[in-house]
């Protein structure tokens, strides 16, 4: 505890009280340690778990990391990257990207997975190219999954970052890690708050963002079973402005298509071809 | 042309799917494969568009060996049609049949008219172009499937059981209309399925498969259905039932026309004994 309170001592210097550590600054400074966190861990992870995914080789690295490095207690790794590599952002980013890693790489492999074989195959047998079946049928289709990883790994980054202040390198948790040893609690409790709510507003626009990655044609699919049998029904649904219909308008049938229906365009082998 | 030679295939659990197998396929006519499953008749035709490789022997097209050809570039210039479509989820019908002219470099202006027209080929109705494929019928599915097939004006339409997830129904439509597309298109068609009537109607040569890819009997199902070549092709065929032998059944004769009822040899009912053959079905007269 003496070693914490002397560390925390030092993060006292009146230096760190003035205006400019004020919350958006120290906002903007946690925002910015988590987006470079994610963004090193998604380069990493993401490509990897595609890789994995659309190969099928190596997935026995998907189990093995996501199980090992989620065990990683993530503050005494932070603090034997500190004493590795020195203080400053540097072990923070490493921590928080291992940290990032395992639900990233399991949301790409899962994403790229959860695509239809036989979609796959059609793909390959028209003549994709190995890059254009990643690019064009995977990723598109697995990528409410693939944002999955990414929004949970967002998360816990993001509430994770708290203990970057620890080194003491900015962020929200400078309020916590600051202000503990004063038992002036008002601003602990304060950091806490800004935490959790940051954390909170993030997951709701993650969680959006899952939503709309979902493509037009799949959500007709999941949305109305009855859809793929071609009755009328889903049609209804359809025009009466579901969200899926007027999320995508330039996608949506316009009124002529509305009205003909699947059974007389079943039958429109005796309509005069041009 | 395609011409098979010698072509076996092991795969790597050690089954051995298509053993020695020899057979030309002529230009400009409809082949079809078939047999019970593990006959091998669908790895045959993926080794066409080199979808499968063979462990030993050569396939060629037009005296080709396609071991030498880029597969991304072969399968590019044939034609695709499988059973559930397989069409892209994400991709609406126009895009969809599009999408290999696109990947070929076309415009999409030029790609997407060109859709609408194969759109008229396949009897769809153009105000489907913007539906997913999720908003179809399976029998529309199938249709877009073989649009797509053709959207490259193919030499060589391969389709592996395109017919054999839809309704008694519509796979008679679509067989129809199949026939005619092949009456004004003539592509080289190589076409898989287990139904042997099926095969009989669109086959100008077929060929009937055993266990591990060894050719029963090939020939036109006319030549079949006369001189079934063994007992596994008169059972193949039904022969061996009665189900081809069909005779005039005086009991069933009736009617103010006085109709003569065709009986087959296991005493069903299979139809009526016209003098003329019956104009030629219009696909637009068949049933919903």
């Amino acid at each position: 505890m003496n070693s914490l309170l002397g560390a925390l001592a030092w993060l006292g210097d009146p230096v760190n009280w003035t205006g400019e550590r004020g919350i958006p600054v120290r906002l903007l400074e946690h925002l910015g340690i988590t987006s470079a966190a994610v963004l090193v861990a998604a380069v990493i992870a993401v490509s990897l778990g595609l890789y994995i995914g659309h190969t099928g080789r190596l997935s026995f690295l998907v189990v093995s990391t996501t199980g090992a490095l989620r065990a990683l207690p993530t503050l005494g790794l932070l603090v034997l990257f500190a004493l590795w590599l020195g203080v400053g952002i540097g072990p923070v980013i490493l921590v928080l990207v291992i940290l990032a890693i395992p639900p990233l790489l399991a949301g790409a492999y899962a994403g790229v997975e959860s695509v239809d074989r036989g979609t796959i195959d059609a793909a390959r047998a028209m003549g994709m190219t190995e890059w254009q079946i990643l690019t064009r049928v995977e990723i598109p289709l697995g990528l409410p999954i693939i944002v999955g990883g990414l929004r949970s790994a967002v998360l816990q980054v993001v509430a994770t970052a708290t203990i970057a202040a620890y080194l003491p390198i900015g962020g929200l948790g400078r309020y916590i890690f600051d202000y503990l040893p004063l038992r002036r609690f008002e601003p602990v409790f304060a950091g806490a708050i800004l935490v959790t709510l940051l954390a909170l507003v993030l997951e709701g626009v993650f969680a959006a963002l899952q939503r709309l990655t979902v493509p037009k044609g799949v959500r007709i699919l999941q949305g109305s079973p009855a859809a793929r049998g071609g009755s009328g029904r889903a049609r209804v649904e359809l025009a009466s402005g579901s969200p899926a219909a007027t999320a995508h308008a330039q996608g949506a049938s316009g009124p002529p298509q509305r009205r003909s229906d699947s059974v007389s365009a079943e039958n429109s082998t005796s309509l005069p071809t041009q | 042309m395609i011409t098979f030679d010698g072509v076996s295939k092991r795969f790597p659990d050690g089954s051995l799917a298509v053993d020695d197998f020899s057979l030309t396929i002529p230009s400009r006519t409809t082949t079809v494969l078939v047999g019970s499953s593990g006959s091998g008749k669908t790895t045959l035709l993926r080794m066409i568009n080199r979808m499968v490789d063979p462990t030993s022997g050569r396939i060629l097209i037009d005296d080709e060996d396609v071991a030498g050809l880029d597969p991304v570039k072969l399968r590019r210039r044939i034609g695709y049609v499988m059973q559930n479509s397989g069409l892209l989820p994400h991709r609406t019908v126009i895009d969809n049949v599009a999408t290999v002219p696109i990947l070929e470099g076309v415009k999409k202006s030029e790609a997407h008219a060109r859709a609408l027209e194969l759109l008229d080929t396949v009897g769809l109705d153009r105000g489907l172009a913007k539906r997913y494929p999720a908003q179809l019928s399976g029998g529309q599915q199938q249709r877009v499937g073989v649009a797509r097939g053709l959207a490259v004006d193919p030499n060589i339409l391969l389709m592996d059981e395109p017919f054999g997830a839809v309704d008694p129904l519509v796979r008679d439509e679509l067989q129809q209309e199949l026939l005619r597309i092949q009456r004004d298109l003539s592509k080289t068609v190589v076409f898989v399925t287990h139904d042997i009537d099926e095969a009989f109607l669109l086959g100008d040569q077929v060929v009937i498969l055993r266990t591990g890819g060894v050719i029963a009997q090939a020939g036109t199902p006319a030549e079949i259905l006369a001189n079934p070549i063994d007992e596994f092709v008169a059972s193949f065929v039904g022969a061996d039932r009665g189900k081809r032998s069909l005779h005039v059944d005086p009991a069933h004769t009736s009617g103010e026309r006085g109709e003569r009822v065709l009986v087959d040899g296991g005493g069903r009912a299979v139809g009526i004994l016209r003098d003329e053959a019956p104009a030629p079905r219009s696909p637009g007269a068949v049933a919903p």
